[in-house]
């Protein structure tokens, strides 16, 4: 069989604990480090210890966007990872393993799957004098049958211990060379794939989509986040906590969900850009002050990082089932706005928007994203993230000098044709004013009961929610114009998409996709035409109702002809969705 | 001194004849005009209820939110510019029932915010329903065998939980209620002021003439504030005698925002927002490298 370099997907599988997390991240950056393009994805339990987890790697000399099925090699750490990954290594890959690993070799070897037994713990124990580098004996093993450079792996273990010493920095180099070596003359010859680095080798960033959302909050001028931990969010918490310092954030994490939203809210109306993240569950008990924020015009940016529900649902794995109740969640209607970024470049720049969008609309922003989209990882070049670019966006906000020349009294809720009402902060002796969950008047006087200010002051918000939609982007279209097949979704199934459609086109199915990030308001004037022109619409979902599609119908009239949908706490895969499409016979 | 009409509005106040919200009002209001404390250097948070709508009635800043939330946001507005003086004004069943995890919560983190709660011990702008305050067999609309449940104690919750000015006042005495206002402002750190305040229309136990027979000032009974063990058993008189007054106070300990290193340079809402700068940028995107 012919050597096929430089596109294969690598597994690390074990228990919590083993290092599979943290052995795969250092072999990323080895790879990212020869120049090649990265997607990583992972699965892990709902515990601290023990378990069953799994960090993937995809490789190839091209940009990625998605994981895809079948692993070419498979790194188990335990006999489960044989049991439960065994199946997804394709035919001709390996299955690596320590030689002292006891499992059922039924499960692989009656496939096409080569074994490759290896003494990890005694090179570990026997060099390193510590069994735990086995996983670094892995690791050089690995690389040594991939037959890429030691020393892409040798600079990554150099970087990552550093801080442990030299001591600890050169008994993990032996361990790797001598893996390396193992690997390399023992099992290279026999294994078909092959990853070689590029000849350039600009810088790269290699990162998940939670990191690339703290990094846009800091951009836009963040100045305070609140939050209760709750996967998948919480590592935006400890991501702007980590940078709190450097960048004049205040950052608390408190009693609860409930007071997180309300910090938020109180530090937004105050004049502090802010920020908070939760999940369904957390969001769920957000709803009331979500309320509030749309009453009193508080801007408020919430990202709600979703797993499947409902309730506590499946805490570590993903789903895209809250759009609907992120749409429509508290009672009454006020003017919010929805965002859900597809990717990590996405990611920073909806960030960026959403401070923007929320002090411009003075409205409550949520951005939607999912497990998966927060805990993959992909490499993408610097220049997709403008950190110095960054237009800073403060709307209506009325200065001090502006409020010292104020002639009128200073009116709150001022109607205005916009609906946008000028914002001055409290503490300024002419703009003294109040802020008001109740219905009030354009001071912010509770004003619950007159009809004519009801509709007076519910029309200046709803003009607002009209108007907002000016703002926002109409959706993307990737692939050919005038397509026989037109994929239409929303958020993290992005990438999954983008490469079904490369794949579909590439064997003579004209296909092409619209990716919506500029959820709500729907915007109707921009997306009709593109909705409308699809020949075949085929709503693409990670969710069990097609979500999405009902929106679209509501908006547009037009029903998506077909639903690919997955729920089982998996993401989609292009193959996924190009076997789901050939299973609904679509066809172009 | 400020003259007291400065925190006038002409807002018409819609509580019911004689509702002891009018004292806490009176007492607010010349607590900061006797401290010299102008309506913009001032913001209130309240709930929802009855007495939730007292900063409606002040000409001042103010964020009226949602039930058993005002400490939340006030504590988000206090971190984001310290500057402001913070009252929260609530109910008992704002503050201490729906809002009772904040209420824990808060005085764990000595924030310099004023807490007033006015305590009716029942629930009057649903009309009439029990509180957490309520005393065992108090008979309601919702607890017509009378209230099973003993009533929660405020004063001694807060000493256990960690507030460090902890006091009660009477609404049927402006005056002195005033003065533990201006104390609890000047308290550096959170403050609490429970204020016995009869409803007239649905607590017919505890009433004006109920309190009067009762209450007497801690100050002039000789009560040392600084004495926890003495607060602790203050806090637990009621009945024959009602001590209002300073019941506890611990001066000199940092407050929350003193502690936080990204204040020290002054309120975040103040500083200007710009890009960051390419070396900020870059150093950003290089931890990705």
């Amino acid at each position: 069989m012919a050597k096929r370099i430089n596109d294969m997907t690598i597994r690390l599988g074990g228990e919590a604990g083993q290092g599979v997390e943290s052995g795969g991240a250092g072999f990323a950056q080895a790879l990212s480090h020869g120049g090649l393009w990265l997607h990583t994805y992972t699965e892990y339990m709902s515990r601290i210890r023990g378990g069953l987890n799994f960090f993937q790697i995809r490789v190839a000399d091209h940009p990625l966007w998605a994981h895809t099925e079948g692993v070419h090699v498979l790194l188990a750490f335990s006999p489960e990872a044989v049991t439960n990954y065994g199946p997804h290594i394709v035919e001709g890959g390996a299955l690596m393993f320590d030689d002292t690993l006891k499992f059922d070799h039924d499960a692989v070897t009656r496939r096409n799957v080569q074994l490759f037994s290896m003494p990890l713990t005694k090179i570990a124990q026997d060099l390193g004098g510590n069994k735990i580098m086995a996983n670094t004996c892995g690791l050089g093993a690995l690389a040594g049958i991939i037959e890429y450079p030691f020393e892409f792996v040798a600079d990554v273990i150099r970087r990552n211990f550093m801080r442990k010493g030299d001591a600890v920095v050169q008994g993990n180099l032996k361990v790797a060379e001598e893996g390396y070596k193992v690997g390399r003359d023992k099992y290279a010859g026999s294994f078909d794939w092959k990853v070689s680095p590029l000849g350039e080798r600009p810088d790269r960033m290699l990162l998940n989509g939670n990191q690339a959302i703290g990094m846009g909050a800091v951009a836009a001028g963040c100045r305070f986040m609140s939050g209760y931990p709750m996967t998948p969010a919480s590592s935006i918490l400890e991501y702007i906590a980590s940078h709190a310092k450097k960048f004049d954030i205040v950052v608390k994490q408190t009693e609860d969900e409930i007071a997180a939203i309300l910090f938020a809210i109180g530090a937004g109306n105050a004049g502090a850009r802010a920020l908070t993240a939760t999940s369904g569950g957390g969001f769920s008990l957000m709803v009331e002050a979500l309320g509030l924020a749309g009453m009193a015009e508080v801007p408020v940016v919430i990202v709600e990082a979703q797993r499947p529900g409902p309730s506590t649902g499946m805490p570590t794995k993903t789903e895209q089932g809250d759009l609907l109740f992120a749409l429509f969640a508290s009672q009454g209607e006020f003017p919010r706005i929805v965002l859900a970024p597809g990717t990590q470049e996405e990611c920073f720049h909806t960030a960026v928007r959403a401070f923007n969008l929320a002090e411009k609309w003075q409205c409550p922003v949520i951005v939607m994203t999912e497990f998966y989209l927060t805990t993959m990882m992909r490499t993408l070049m610097p220049t997709e993230f403008p950190i110095e670019r960054v237009q800073i966006d403060r709307g209506e906000l009325l200065t001090a000098e502006q409020l010292d020349r104020l002639g009128e009294p200073y009116l709150r809720y001022r109607d205005t044709p916009s609906g946008i009402s000028p914002r001055a902060l409290p503490g300024h002796p002419k703009a003294v004013h109040q802020a008001c969950s109740d219905e009030h008047d354009e001071y912010g006087h509770f004003e619950d009961e007159d009809p004519a200010n009801r509709l007076k002051m519910a029309g200046k918000r709803w003009r607002k929610f009209q108007n907002i939609v000016e703002d926002l982007h109409e959706p993307t279209l990737y692939g050919p114009e005038g397509a026989g097949i037109t994929l239409m979704g929303w958020g993290s199934t992005y990438g999954a998409m983008r490469e079904a459609v490369d794949l579909l086109n590439a064997s003579g199915t004209r296909t092409n996709l619209l990716h919506f990030v500029d959820i709500w308001p729907f915007p109707e004037a921009k997306a009709t035409p593109l909705i409308e022109a699809a020949r075949q619409l085929v709503a693409v979902e990670g969710n069990q109702s097609g979500q999405f599609a009902h929106l679209v119908r509501a908006m547009t009239g037009r029903r998506a002809d077909r639903m690919i949908l997955r729920w089982d706490g998996r993401p989609l895969s292009p193959e996924y969705i190009i076997e789901k499409l050939e299973e609904a016979k679509v066809h172009a | 001194m400020l003259d007291v009409k400065t925190f006038n509005n002409p807002i018409k106040v819609t509580w019911c004849p004689g509702c002891g919200d009018y004292g806490i009002l009176n007492a607010v209001k010349s607590a900061l005009a006797q401290l010299e404390i102008h309506p913009h250097e001032v913001m209130f948070f309240s709930g929802i209820g009855c007495g939730s709508k007292l900063p409606d009635y002040m000409n001042a800043n103010a964020f009226t939110t949602i039930h058993g939330r005002a400490l939340p946001v006030a504590m988000g507005t206090k971190l984001a510019n310290h500057d402001l003086n913070v009252i929260c004004i609530t109910g008992d069943g704002d503050g201490y029932g729906i809002g009772g995890n904040h209420f824990l919560n808060i005085m764990r983190r000595n924030p310099d915010i004023v807490h007033i709660a006015e305590n009716n011990m029942v629930y009057g702008l649903t009309k009439g329903q029990y509180a957490p305050t309520s005393e065992r067999g108090f008979i309601t609309s919702t607890t017509p065998e009378g209230s099973i449940e003993i009533a929660f104690n405020p004063l001694t919750t807060a000493i256990n939980g960690g507030a460090l000015f902890v006091a009660r006042g009477f609404s049927g005495d402006p005056k002195h209620l005033a003065k533990l206002i201006m104390a609890a402002i000047q308290h550096k750190g959170y403050a609490l002021v429970d204020v016995l305040q009869p409803c007239v229309i649905y607590n017919k136990i505890n009433t004006y003439d109920y309190y009067r027979e009762r209450v007497y000032k801690l100050e002039e009974a000789g009560h040392n504030p600084a004495d926890r063990d003495a607060a602790w058993h203050k806090a637990q008189e009621w009945g024959e005698k009602i001590p209002i007054g300073i019941l506890y106070q611990v001066e000199g300990q940092p407050t929350y925002e003193e502690q936080v290193s990204e204040l020290k340079a002054g309120p975040i809402a103040k500083r200007t927002l710009q890009p960051l700068t390419r070396a900020q940028a870059d150093a950003l995107r290089r931890e990705f490298f």
